[in-house]
């Protein structure tokens, strides 16, 4: 609070303006990032656990598929985790 | 809805194939780790080599732990397979997220290596494990080797 009474008040210098910016700005990006592969694992393992109940049979290869999706589409978030680590430590 | 069809009322019994295949990940992983601090070190120094150290070995538990929830779960339900695999997703970007929090001002740590690594072998496992992935009905998770089925692969050459 103190922080946007002090923007508001113009009190802050440009470099703490920058400060700021680039830590909102990391966060928005390791939030944003993990929404997609959210989405993406919901959709991927509830097609999987469909495919696995119409067919108890293949669910072995479902599974095998699903786990490797799964990876492939995790690297999306920690490709965004990684982006906000150097944006905000580095 | 048909009961007998309900994912609710389904489990997903018998083989694990997805700890075969983190298995099998992680000792890809694990024998090609001196080779990646090495080239971090070169890179970026000590700090990078440690640094990847520390990547790669997050990397190797992510897919261990994604493996065991998936494991865990699918026997009992698979509806409790899927709310795994979610709060799983969940909880292991927070495990890595609170690892590297709490190893960021350490001295021996290079942020850009650390990140670079987690990527560049998160990728690359995958990419160099799908060479070795069966998609068949007969073999869930890997190929079977060429000793194990010899008579498979002698009955392919004409």
């Amino acid at each position: 609070m103190e922080a946007i009474a002090r923007l508001v008040s113009a009190e802050m210098t440009p470099a703490e303006l920058k400060n700021n910016a680039a830590a909102a700005s990391a966060g928005y990006a390791y939030g944003l990032a993990a929404i997609g592969p959210g989405i993406g694992i919901g959709y991927l393992v509830g097609k999987s656990v469909e495919a696995m109940a119409r067919q108890p049979e293949a669910a072995g290869m479902v599974r095998t598929t699903m786990f490797l999706g799964i990876a492939f589409t995790e690297a999306l978030a920690l490709i965004g985790f990684v982006v906000f680590i150097l944006l905000k430590f580095a | 809805m048909n009961e007998k069809l309900s994912p609710l009322a389904m489990a997903s019994a018998g083989q694990a194939p997805e700890v075969t295949v983190s298995r099998d990940i992680i000792r890809r992983g694990l024998i090609i780790a001196p080779l990646i601090m090495v080239i971090a070190g070169v890179i970026w120094g000590l700090t990078g080599a440690w640094s990847a150290g520390l990547g790669l070995a997050l990397v190797l538990m992510n897919f261990g732990l994604a493996a065991a929830l998936i494991s865990w779960a699918a026997p009992i339900s698979l509806a409790l397979m899927m709310g795994v695999t979610l709060f799983g997703f969940l909880l292991r970007l927070g495990l890595i997220s609170l690892a590297v929090f709490l190893v960021r001002d350490v001295s021996w740590v290079s942020l850009p290596a650390l990140g670079i690594t987690i990527i560049v072998t998160h990728l690359g496992l995958l990419f160099w494990e799908m060479r070795f992935i069966a998609a068949s009905l007969a073999f869930p998770g890997l190929r079977p080797n060429a000793q194990e089925y010899p008579s498979s692969s002698a009955a392919e050459t004409p």
